[in-house]
């Protein structure tokens, strides 16, 4: 049994893999100690093997991880688990976003990462939600209502909420100004895909994966290419970890 | 051992100026220093590496510039470094937009000229160079109140040399494997170069090299032969910024050189020392110095040139190119040296940041899948 952890921004994520196969799953909050966390939810398997990734990777190799590799790397091989022939990967988590693309035989040749501010990572979505009032699943879903054409202009993430609260008050529907949110972190996504270019099938992974507003967003804007989510798409990193183990 | 440095070499260098002697600052390998020391006075690489002085510089220059300049106009601003306190005057150069403006401004502070550096490398640019290089040497003959004659000229050619050569070869060790020294220890050597005594420097860096070369034939190094060997290329790391070097290191890479202004670029090329009259030397200066391959150049294709040059030399398994934030000219030139690297099928990450630690967690995700990318291709 290879027992692989995400410790993420937002949530802490643990992937059980026996023989190959995706046996268990969890997923928690971070919460303001992601330490006691994580140790409460991998305290029931025993293993001889822990790989950690992502923001607290460190913190946990400290304590109860044999090993660490970064998140890029997990999600990579945790994206080729689920789709073996992909060769490009989205992943947009809590605080960054990253398009990784991949070599026939899987391995990473190349990847680009969000710089430092938060713009096109799942937490400005979070905080623009919350701006509007929406929780995050109604929140993709109003978005997918409208049909505007309206666009934000601010990157940063502070800006953008100012943006947004104007827009509010200029009287324009929610549901479009959720539809110019969405919007901006799909152009930010495709910015960098196109920078880094694309190759066969894409996976797309990470928790804002299952914002049904991005995803389509994102198939119309890349057209004729696959583009699939495995069913719990924040827990590709934690797999891939697992799957590290093991070898 | 940097306080040691700095409280010893700061005495030195007040000695000097109680005889008469002029000290100049200056912050970049452009500004020809055979020339100071031939007058007798002492050359002094000013500092810009610290986040530390940028409060100081922001209360004057604008927030969206370049941090090195803005940390060495706030060393002064703040009266924070000693070295900036001691120098007689400054001299500036025109390599970048921010720097040419902000001369005029620390010209309130410090007497502050300005050498031009041409931006094209035609004839006609190193006719310019060359009446640059007069200017120079006229102005320092005039505060120190003398005639560099030929041989003060040769005799500081000689000691540069010196210097440069003591850095090549300490270069040269780092491209075995083990390598006997850690990137962050010849950093710091690199930047100790700017400011300390140059005969004093080139004995002691000599004095290493054979300790080192000592450790290289017992097969002995600072991290095992399976360690990724990274080369940085790109902007100038300006004491004390070791940003890079710190989270390359601690994220289990050795960094074996430095592509840089701090780096070769400062010491690949040497004057000719065989060079009779002092028109034949200025000459000889005029084209070593005409050589170096800033990015502020255009076009600049010879640096790309020099970096798979080194990338080979220093047996290096990767590059990271190195940009400071708003450094218009690397960050754009980056693209250059990143298709070479990708026609070459070399390992490469490109970090654009300034000196704040803000950015260190993204930054050691991204170095830290850099280096798995290369045990991974190994």
């Amino acid at each position: 049994m290879k027992v692989g952890i995400d410790l993420g921004s937002r949530t802490i994520k643990i992937a059980i893999i026996q023989h190959g196969r995706l046996v268990d799953q969890q997923l928690a909050e971070s919460s303001f100690n992601p330490y006691d966390q994580a140790l409460s939810m991998i305290k029931k398997y025993k293993t001889r093997k822990i790989v950690a990734t992502g923001y607290g990777r460190h913190l946990a190799q400290k304590h109860f991880a044999h090993e660490v590799i970064t998140e890029i790397k997990a999600h990579a091989i945790g994206a080729r688990h689920f789709f073996p022939a992909c060769r490009t990967v989205i992943d947009i988590g809590g605080q960054d976003s990253k398009v990784i693309s991949l070599d026939k035989k899987g391995r990473i040749s190349n990847f680009l990462m969000n710089d430092k501010c938060a713009a096109g990572t799942g937490r400005f979505l979070e905080i623009m939600a919350g701006a509007l009032g929406f929780t995050l699943d109604e929140f993709g879903l109003a978005a997918l209502e409208s049909d505007s054409e309206e666009g934000i202009n601010s990157m940063c993430t502070v800006f953008a909420e100012s943006e947004v609260i104007s827009m509010k008050n200029q009287g324009i529907p929610a549901r479009d100004i959720a539809r110019a949110v969405h919007l901006s972190v799909v152009n930010r996504i495709t910015g960098m895909l196109n920078r880094i270019g694309l190759e066969g099938e894409i996976v797309f992974s990470g928790g804002v994966a299952r914002n049904p507003c991005i995803v389509q967003m994102l198939r119309e804007r890349l057209g004729d290419v696959t583009l699939q989510s495995p069913p719990a798409p924040d827990i590709v990193g934690a797999v891939g970890a697992a799957i590290h183990a093991g070898e | 051992m940097i306080s040691e440095i700095f409280a010893g070499r700061i005495k030195e260098i007040l000695e000097v100026k109680k005889e008469g002697k002029p000290i100049v600052g200056t912050f970049c390998v452009y500004i020809p220093e055979e020339i100071v020391v031939a007058a007798g006075g002492i050359c002094v690489g000013l500092c810009g590496g610290s986040p530390g002085a940028i409060p100081d510089a922001e209360k004057i220059l604008p927030r969206n510039i370049c941090p090195m300049v803005k940390s060495a106009f706030g060393f002064k601003a703040g009266r924070i470094c000693p070295y900036f306190q001691v120098v007689d005057f400054v001299y500036g150069e025109t390599t970048c937009d921010a720097k040419k403006k902000t001369w005029e401004i620390l010209d309130r502070m410090v007497p502050t000229y300005v050498m031009e550096i041409p931006q094209m490398k035609r004839e006609r640019d190193r006719v310019l160079w060359r009446e640059e290089v007069m200017d120079f040497k006229s102005r320092v003959e005039k505060v120190c109140n003398t005639n560099i004659s030929e041989d003060d000229l040769a005799g500081a050619i000689k000691v540069i040399n010196g210097k440069r050569r003591a850095l090549q070869r300490l270069t040269g060790l780092r491209a075995y494997n083990p390598a006997p020294i850690s990137g962050k220890d010849a950093l710091l050597i690199e930047q100790i170069a700017f400011y300390d005594e140059p005969m004093r420097f080139a004995a002691k860096v000599n004095d290493l090299c054979d300790e080192l070369g000592d450790r290289v034939a017992r097969g002995e190094g600072v991290a095992p032969a399976d360690t990724p060997r990274v080369m940085v290329s790109g902007t100038p790391m300006a004491l004390p910024n070791w940003k890079i070097h710190n989270l390359l290191e601690a994220a289990g890479a050795l960094v074996v050189n430095e592509e840089s202004c701090i780096g070769t670029r400062y010491f690949k090329d040497l004057i000719d020392e065989e060079m009779i009259g002092m028109d034949r030397q200025i000459e000889a200066l005029t084209d070593r110095y005409m050589q170096i391959d800033c990015s502020c150049f255009t076009p600049n294709d010879e640096r790309v040139v020099q970096v798979l040059k080194e990338y080979k030399d220093s047996k290096a398994q990767g590059i990271l190119h190195y940009s400071l934030q708003f450094c218009h000219t690397y960050n754009i030139e980056e693209i250059k040296i990143r298709e070479a690297c990708e026609k070459k099928g070399i390992p490469y990450l490109a970090i654009e940041t300034d000196y704040s630690p803000e950015d260190v967690g993204q930054l050691q995700t991204r170095i830290e899948a850099f280096l798995e990318q290369i045990q991974d291709s190994k």
